[in-house]
């Protein structure tokens, strides 16, 4: 038996380690929906065939949406900063063992590497923008004539995106004191959590246009908001078939995923095994596995499933369950991660 | 050279003296501290062993804090491998916070990180910190851990000393006896 009494109560610190809240766990969502949508929207690029209209919401819409997305994590993330009026020293020096520093820097590559593919097809998908603003014609008619940009830039966006995707994790993992984030699989999962949040974004997308008669009442209220504002061209709902497909693939590898990171830790030191306990039947075990597997995951691929076989039809329910699965997964994570401590089995 | 602490746990009565020390010292906020009182008990009744350090940051050799901290403001000094915080360029990130094992740190009431400076500003004087000055047990030692001569290399020798989790693999600078 070992009792442990700590005469200490540093705020953040005493009695339980909890020293970063809802900013982190959003900014690490939207940093991972991002990649996704640039990984998709970059192999679209790569993939499609000249003037095929179906490339509009991803190659467009999808980096647009992006765009604004990560400034909205980029603002969590400043929001949590306790020092704020000193950000700027983030960019004055470049530390090589420290994975923030890295996420600070490729975040700079990240917003004209989504800048150039919505330009691409801009002018296609939001005819009424390009009528304002003539230049952005003139950038998308340059960019289309060389092949060879389209190429660097669809690479760039399915680089940078892996990168990305991939850095919101080891951000974690690479913190050794708390040993639930102790885990290499954590770059991989939360980028593949990252591109089905980005495969279900983009099918919500689709469906919100869906001819009138086949969209459900909520989405006729989104896409009145946003057409209303932008006179975007009708998207080709024909794509969203091919999306429920990538949106699946990416969720069964997830889920096969979050499999290994149980087995990492099952199989590892004592330490690592108290820290899963957390999710496998402690405190965070009924949210981890109702909000992330089941709903996040499981019940999206069924759901899915169906649409495919054309059971039933499309819905934003997918899309939803799957963005709110992701956004779980990064809050229970993030939670009990800082709750899973090297010195609950203390020795000397 | 190593600045390290060798503290003699048999000899510690738990009076906090340090932890007062340290808050005169170095300004510390009220309601924080840089270094405080552990106490543990091990074994089963009737045999239990009691313990009680004093315990801060361990300036370890192998800082994961200072590998993770993205703008360098947590760094190692040139003299004596301590690990120090530049509150100029500290962001507030909590980076570091999250990757010290023993949580020593915390964040400063004006934002930054902040933890014990093994009181650097003492030592480069010829000073001893102020905890290690204060003690009235004389429990606590200071000295370089590379020189084979210090009493902190001395008692280390003579004495079954450990370290506060080697498991973590952060190869701390401050030893127990007991
Ligand atoms: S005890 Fe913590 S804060 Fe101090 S050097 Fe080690 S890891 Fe860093
Ligand atoms: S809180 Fe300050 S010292 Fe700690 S990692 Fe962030 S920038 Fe570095």
């Amino acid at each position: 038996m070992t009792e442990t009494v700590i005469h200490r109560s540093n705020p953040g610190i005493d009695p339980h380690f909890h020293v970063w809240g809802w900013e982190v766990p959003i900014y690490l969502f939207l940093g991972g929906l991002v990649a996704g949508l640039m990984v998709i929207a970059g192999a679209r690029l790569l993939l499609m065939r000249p003037n095929q209209r179906q490339a509009m919401v991803c190659c467009t819409i999808g980096p647009l949406a992006g765009l604004a997305l990560l400034s909205l994590g980029m603002l969590a993330l400043f929001l949590d900063l306790e020092h704020k009026l000193y950000v700027w020293r983030l960019y004055l020096t470049f530390e090589i063992t420290s994975p923030m520093s890295w996420g600070s820097w490729i975040l700079l590559a990240v917003y004209p590497a989504l800048l150039a593919n919505a330009l691409v097809h801009l002018p296609e998908t939001l005819p009424s923008v390009a009528r304002r603003i003539p230049i952005l014609t003139t950038i998308s008619d340059f960019m289309l004539a060389r092949p060879r940009i389209i190429i660097l830039t669809g690479l760039a966006n399915v680089l940078l995106g892996i990168g990305l995707g991939i850095y919101t994790g080891i951000l974690l993992g690479a913190l050794g004191a708390r040993p639930l984030w102790n885990s290499a699989v954590l770059g991989p999962l939360f980028l593949f959590s990252g591109l089905s949040s980005a495969a279900a974004f983009l099918h919500g997308i689709l469906v919100v246009s869906m001819p009138d008669d086949e969209r459900p009442a909520f989405a006729d209220f989104l896409i009145s908001t946003v057409t209303g504002w932008t006179k975007a061209r009708p998207l080709d709902t024909r794509l969203a078939p091919a999306l429920a497909q990538a949106d699946n693939s990416f969720l069964t590898i997830e889920f096969a995923l979050i499999g290994l990171f149980f087995i990492g830790h099952l199989t590892s030191t004592a330490v690592h095994q108290q820290a899963i306990g957390l999710l496998l039947n402690g405190p965070y075990a009924a949210v981890f596995w109702v909000f992330v597997v089941g709903l996040g995951i499981l019940l999206p691929l069924i759901l899915q499933h169906f649409e495919l076989l054309h059971r039933i039809r499309h819905t934003l329910a997918p899309a939803l369950l799957v963005l709110g699965g992701g956004l779980a997964l990064r809050f229970i994570i993030v939670a009990a991660g800082q709750a899973s401590h090297w010195s609950s089995l203390a020795s000397h | 050279m190593r600045y390290g602490m060798v503290i003699d746990t048999r000899r510690c009565v738990g009076c906090m003296d340090c932890v007062v020390a340290c808050k005169t010292e170095n300004n510390v906020p009220e309601g924080y501290c840089r270094d405080w009182i552990t106490e543990t008990t091990t074994g089963e009744f009737p045999t239990l062993r009691h313990e009680i350090r004093t315990e801060r940051c361990n300036h370890c050799a192998h800082p994961p804090c200072v590998h993770c901290c993205p703008t360098g403001a947590s760094h190692v000094h040139e003299r004596g491998g301590v690990v120090l915080v530049t509150p100029e360029e500290c962001i507030g990130c909590k980076a570091c916070l999250a990757a010290c094992p023993y949580d020593a740190r915390f964040v400063h009431p004006d934002g930054y990180a902040s933890k014990c400076t093994f009181c650097i500003h003492r030592v480069e004087q010829g000073l001893e910190p102020a905890c290690v000055s204060v003690c009235p047990t004389r429990c606590m030692h200071f000295g370089d851990l590379d020189d084979p001569q210090s009493e902190v290399s001395r008692l280390l020798a003579a004495n079954r000393a450990h370290s506060l989790l080697p498991e973590a693999g952060t190869q701390p600078s401050i030893y127990y006896i007991n």
